[in-house]
């Protein structure tokens, strides 16, 4: 699992060999440690909107340098471009122009944001190409970034402000270290819903998560990770899995419940499980899924049927359940791993591909179910993560798919984490049927 | 029955306690863990019995969320056992994710010890000692210690305490080849030089218990065992260990016809008489078993669990160096006696858990028990003691078909009788009630009644 290029090329000869052959150099990524400062370095805020003034004493409040014009030849920690209030593709010019200016100056692993609109609530067409004109910009702009610094964009639907908690979460969540494989990508924060934590370094103190398929992998760092931010956590698995998961629940002190997901009563037995030993349910992470990789001409029914079954139809009836149960109605939050495999298709992976689809369908779809009792529903796409399970694909491949994004690297299964935490946290609560990818900006699907 | 401290005991069991009986609370059983049972030189051939009994710990402390937990005692033992672990449990412990200042001890009393670190630790929560506990039993006949032969022993010894190199020539020369073989532990009763099974033939032939019956016998708890598998029964009573998650002794396949067809292994001198087949007597099995016990209040506090109760148990021998019983049957004596004290009977009984050392050894307790002249010489009944109705006998499978690691076999049966009787909740209006019998070398055996929460 570690990725023994980037480390050749970060280091002494390796690295001015490599920088003399133009050889991709994948820099080491700024990932979040508790206690280190959200971002080093002043943070330029771009903009001549109110949403801009407003964004600007925020970060002022948090203790963060701000700058609202750039100082030559100053480091930057963020390059914050607040583009709220353009109305024609003529009013990005400025700004733009401007932040790319100091672009030189940008730290490494430092972060460019956009604020912006979603272009399909523009009230007229300029509006509309002013908006859709960021979202080609930003993903543009990611693919310049050098030195493991990052691009991406936070959408406002209307009547959101700058400053509502989801919006200012998304913020502080691009600019830590905790979006370190996020790249090139759009946030939408649909409602002004959500309160900021008074404890950045325990957001999820008081919540009971559960993690499906966390004796391993990516779902074992999750559960670290929700441990790690404040949350009680019990870890689903297989049965036949108990021995890793008995280890990881040990060390997140947490309880682990040996349950196949597809059962039947699977819903019913890990909220009666929640429920007894730790009072409440708060958060859901279903990440419990499997790969049966064919050509669909030799796919046969029982490789169809178990990605299926295991993916999504195990998590819709969780979800049932979880729903129909008085126990779930206090701001619940549900986090489902997609994957870009879902999005941009994959040779050898229509079934994969097909559930995963239907993960963000019903991610999508169970938005309005949630926000009803005040929670919220997403989902996390991770592109090629460090794992067990890719570490299976043949080497040559492997290669490929780690150095085909914008950070040209895999990402690691706490960048995947990261990303879930954040999206289960209250701070969150306006971000309500998205998928939020983490691929570090992949040059396949959007 | 009456317990002590329980409100819902009806009038008609009241007074059925010696008067003597101190007042007490309720020691409450609130679940188990342990890791699948392994054929011995198999998946666990390299585990040792530190090894198996922090696994089977650590698994139970995961399932119910004890980490950095200070339980009030954990007792545990095995019977094959290396002299460098002569604090075994308290080893597994600091091992374990438990708090460090968990205090321990260790406990040996052959086959029965696993549920008598049960028996022993609920009477400690009883009496108001300890809150918490941890009960337990691992055995491991593959890492099994060899020991060097007695005239090497002494040689060595003697060597320790010479002082000069003449002594020590001396000593060394006193040394014979066959001093070097070393020494496989033994199963053989000491009294008597006979192996276990030998013991049980004579007493399967006094009984004249018959090769279909115990074919029968293990058949279903072959067929028991694998439909509580099926059914997802040990989802939460096992924590696989080393690749293995179920029974590696468990043959969902096997038919009665299969079992007919084995050589007998024990009782060979009886010729066509011999019965007893390598299926229908437990293999040397190796793993491990751990139950978590609890006060009421304790469970309370920690948000557990309470499945059954520890109501009482009973311990029994028999002379069998003279030959007066069979070395195995020192729970037909015990039994009678438990149930009397509460006023019970065979027929009160809604689960029994008799540990199948060799199917015959089952088959032999029921019948001394359904036996008139029996029951009156040696039991002082009356007539017959009673008769165990099949449907509620070992209904989850029992040691034939999952091994019997000999200390973890008394845990594997708590853990599981206790989730049984709590399935089934109350019959009749009162609490279902399970017992427990296990017999052990030495001519012992330990007895216990559960009633389920």
């Amino acid at each position: 699992m570690t990725d023994k290029y980037a480390q050749l090329v970060n280091h002494g000869l390796g690295r001015n060999v490599a920088r003399k052959l133009g050889l991709p150099q994948p820099a080491a990524l700024r990932r979040y440690q508790p206690g280190q400062p959200l971002i080093t370095g002043p943070v330029l805020v771009q903009g001549s909107s109110a949403g801009a003034d407003t964004l600007a004493t925020e970060l002022l409040s948090w203790d963060l340098d701000v700058r609202r014009h750039a100082v030559p030849r100053e480091k930057l920690g963020a390059i914050i471009l607040v583009l709220d209030e353009v109305e024609r593709p003529e009013d990005l010019e400025k700004p733009i122009l401007v932040a790319g200016a100091s672009l030189r100056d940008l730290a490494p692993g430092g972060r460019v944001l956009t604020v912006s609109r979603p272009a399909p609530e523009a009230d007229s067409p300029a509006a509309a190409a002013a908006r859709q004109g960021v979202d080609g910009f930003l993903r543009s702009l990611a693919k310049e970034l050098r030195a493991g610094a990052t691009g991406n964009g936070i959408l406002l639907a209307e009547g959101v402000q700058v400053t509502s908690p989801g919006a200012l979460a998304a913020v502080r969540f691009f600019l830590s270290g905790r979006s370190a494989f996020v790249d090139g990508q759009f946030l939408k924060i649909s409602s002004p819903a959500g309160e900021l934590s008074h404890n950045p370094e325990q957001p999820l103190a008081g919540k009971v998560a559960v993690v499906t398929g966390a004796a391993r992998g990516i779902g074992a760092q999750i559960a670290r990770t929700l441990h790690r931010d404040g949350a009680t956590v019990v870890l689903v698995d297989l049965p036949a899995a108990g021995e890793h998961l008995a280890a990881v629940a040990n060390e997140v002190k947490g309880t682990a419940l040996q349950l196949d997901i597809t059962r039947e009563d699977a819903g019913q037995r890990i909220l009666e499980h929640a429920m007894q030993r730790h009072g409440r349910l708060n958060i859901v992470v279903h990440n419990a899924g499997i790969t049966r990789d064919k050509l669909l001409a030799n796919m046969d029914q029982s490789r169809w049927s178990s990605v299926i079954n295991i993916n999504i139809v195990a998590q819709l009836r969780i979800n049932e359940a979880l729903l129909g149960s008085e126990h779930f109605r206090g701001a619940p939050r549900i986090v489902s791993v997609a994957s870009t495999s879902g999005i941009a298709g994959n040779r050898g992976q229509t079934n994969y591909a097909a559930s995963k689809g239907g993960v963000m369908g019903m991610v999508r779809a169970s938005a309005p179910l949630l926000a009803a009792v005040g929670g919220s529903i997403n989902a996390v796409a991770p592109g090629f993560i460090e794992t067990e399970m890719t570490e299976r694909i043949p080497f040559a491949l492997r290669e490929i798919a780690r150095r085909a994004n914008s950070l040209q690297q895999g990402g690691r299964p706490g960048d995947v984490a990261e990303a879930i935490a954040f999206l289960v946290s209250d701070a969150a609560a306006g971000i309500n049927g998205e998928v939020l990818r983490v691929c570090g900006q992949n040059m396949v699907g959007a | 029955m009456s317990i002590e401290g329980q409100p819902t005991a009806g009038p008609e069991e009241q007074g059925t306690r010696p008067a003597s009986t101190p007042s007490t609370r309720r020691a409450v059983i609130v679940g188990g863990n342990r890791i699948p049972f392994a054929r011995a030189g198999g998946a666990y051939a390299k585990s040792s019995n530190l090894d198996m009994l922090t696994a089977a710990l650590d698994g139970l402390i995961a399932r119910f969320g004890l980490q950095d937990e200070r339980v009030g005692e954990v007792a545990a033992g095995a019977v094959l056992k290396h002299s460098r672990d002569f604090n075994l449990t308290r080893e597994a412990v600091l091992g374990s994710a438990l708090s460090a200042e968990t205090p321990a001890y260790d406990l040996q009393q052959a086959c029965a010890t696993g549920l008598e670190t049960v028996v022993g630790l609920a009477n400690k929560i009883k009496l108001g000692q300890i809150e918490s506990a941890i009960a337990g039993g691992v055995d491991s006949a593959s890492d099994a210690p060899v020991v060097v032969s007695e005239g090497l022993r002494e040689v060595i010894l003697d060597l320790n305490r010479a002082k000069t190199l003449p002594q020590r020539l001396q000593i060394l020369s006193r040394l014979r080849p066959k001093d070097l073989a070393p020494l496989a532990p033994g199963t053989a009763e000491p009294r008597t030089g006979l192996s276990m099974g030998e013991h049980q033939a004579l007493t399967t032939a006094q009984w004249k218990i018959s090769r279909q019956a115990q074919d029968e016998l293990a058949y279903n708890s072959h067929r028991n065992l694998a439909a509580a598998y099926e059914s997802g029964f040990f989802d939460d009573l096992i924590t696989p260990y080393r690749g293995l998650s179920r029974d590696g002794n468990l043959r969902p396949d096997t038919s009665q016809e299969k079992l007919a067809a084995l050589k007998p292994v024990f009782g060979r001198n009886l010729g066509a008489d011999a019965t007893m087949t390598a299926g229908n007597s437990t293999p040397l099995t190796d793993g491990a078993s751990t139950v978590l016990l609890a006060s009421d209040a304790w469970a309370d506090a920690h948000d557990l669990p309470k499945l059954a109760a520890v109501v009482d148990a009973e311990a029994a021998a028999v002379d069998f160096v003279h030959g007066k019983d069979g070395l195995l049957m020192a729970p037909v004596f015990a039994v009678p006696r438990l149930l009397a004290r509460h006023n019970l009977t065979l027929a009160d009984i809604d689960f029994f858990e008799i540990h199948e050392a060799f199917a015959a050894t089952v088959l032999s307790t029921l019948a001394a028990w359904e036996d008139e002249e029996f029951g009156r010489t040696r039991l002082g009944l009356d007539g017959a003691f009673g008769k165990v109705d099949p449907a509620r006998l070992n209904v989850n499978g029992s040691s034939l078909a999952a091994g019997h690691p000999f200390a973890a076999t008394g845990g594997r049966i708590v853990a599981s009788l206790a989730k049984q009787l709590h399935a089934r909740g109350s019959t009749d209006g009162r609490p279902a009630r399970g017992l427990v019998s296990v017999c052990a070398a030495g001519g012992q055996g330990v007895v216990a009644v559960l009633e389920s929460l």
